[in-house]
């Protein structure tokens, strides 16, 4: 079989490869469907310590921390996760200048069925763009392994909180049809 | 350990301390470069008042968040002790890191809990343990066994020297009086956490 006919490894895939690749041990995240490959890789490898709080806004917490001691961390949420986040990273990651790493597997757009859904979607990057976060929305695989990398990178040189919305042209999302 | 330093108390029968006085008796303890993180508000300006260590880092925001910071640092340093100081609103907001902490069973980490039955910096509007939430009830039911009321000042000193010295998570709650802090913390929140993490060990 030629390069050209072998299927390209999936999203979750590469977005494991690019964390290990960075040295983000430590993975919290609370679940999206979406997300469940990634969360179910991560859980079976070695290599990252895995937490799975009750709430986005104390995995903000925890990731702050174990990047203060050393060890460099992700988020891994859904869009109506990130909506409970303005005040943490307002107060906490953007003036102490932490890079907190957020993955945001994207509900509320391009097929979506849920209302409420599609209002909370609304709400996420006026709130990154209010906030100056740097934020890249991934469409293609293509582009993942680039963009992922260096986002990952740019936030931990520049001591800055990014996020990495992953849209459902990439990941394929969720719709109603089965 | 005896039945009666295991025994959680109660919250009726401790007695009311003072918060500016049990910050100065936990730094004056800390001697192994422990990691301190003071929650939001008089909490931390009590620990910045207690003496600026540079392993201290201060929060001027993210109310509820000064325990999941704590067991952040407590992963990424397993070899240090870590403390994290909460207010008694701070820690009612954010109720699940008490189970996060205990499904980790962080070994290194203490919580400790400035309970004034109030929200003292906001205007002392009462907050859930002055009208029958035990913080300690909670924590246990959350599944951090080792948690417990300092009955008195003595009683707290001991209880910080067990934490440091033995497994955690631990978790030690102390009844406050309403009397305001000693100093107010440097609003810097970047250079807090440089000479945090240098105290750390860290380079950022
Ligand atoms: C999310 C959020 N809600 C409300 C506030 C306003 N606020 C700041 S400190 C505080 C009270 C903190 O209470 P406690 O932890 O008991 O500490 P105390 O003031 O009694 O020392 C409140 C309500 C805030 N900063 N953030």
């Amino acid at each position: 079989m030629s390069d050209e006919s072998a299927p390209p490894a999936p999203w979750h895939e590469t977005l494991l490869k690019v964390l290990k690749a960075n040295q983000v041990r430590l993975i919290t995240y609370v679940p999206d469907r979406v997300l469940t490959p990634l969360i179910g890789a991560v859980h079976a490898d070695g290599f990252f310590t895995v937490i799975s709080p009750p709430r986005e806004e104390e995995a903000v917490g925890i990731v702050a921390g174990a990047w203060m001691g050393g060890v460099r961390g992700v988020v891994l949420m859904q869009t109506s996760g990130f909506a409970t986040l303005p005040n943490v990273l307002a107060s906490l990651a953007v003036p102490y200048q932490i890079p907190v790493l957020m993955v945001v597997s994207e509900r509320g757009t391009l097929g979506e069925f849920n209302i409420g859904q599609a209002m909370v979607c609304r709400t996420m990057r006026p709130v990154l763009e209010s906030l100056g976060i740097e934020n890249h929305t991934i469409t293609r695989l293509d582009e993942l392994e680039f963009i992922a990398d260096r986002t990952i990178q740019q936030a931990l040189l520049t001591r800055a909180p990014a996020a990495l919305i992953l849209s459902p042209l990439l990941t394929g999302g969720k719709t109603v049809r089965k | 350990m005896s039945a009666t330093e295991l025994s959680p108390g109660t919250r009726d029968s401790a007695k009311v301390m003072n918060r500016t006085d049990l910050s100065k008796r936990l730094v004056a303890r800390l001697h192994g470069g422990e990691a301190v993180i003071g929650g939001i508000g008089n909490t931390n300006f009590d620990l910045w008042a207690a003496g600026q260590r540079p392993e201290n880092f201060y929060m001027l925001g993210s109310m509820g968040l000064a325990c999941p910071i704590a067991l952040g640092v407590a992963l990424a340093q397993p070899q240090r002790r870590v403390i994290g100081i909460e207010g008694d609103g701070s820690i009612l907001m954010q109720l699940g890191c008490l189970g996060t902490i205990a499904a980790q069973g962080q070994k290194n980490l203490t919580i400790v809990i400035m309970d004034n039955g109030s929200y003292q910096i906001t205007g002392g509007q009462a907050t859930l343990t002055a009208r029958g939430t035990d913080i300690v009830a909670v924590a246990r039911g959350a599944g951090l066994e080792k948690s417990a009321w300092a009955a008195d000042e003595k009683d707290f000193e001991t209880r910080i020297d067990r934490a440091l010295a033995a497994d955690g998570p631990w978790l030690i709650a102390a009844r406050i009086d309403d009397k305001p802090p000693a100093a107010e913390t440097e609003r810097n929140p970047a250079r807090i956490r440089d000479r945090f993490m240098q105290g750390l060990g860290v380079k950022s």
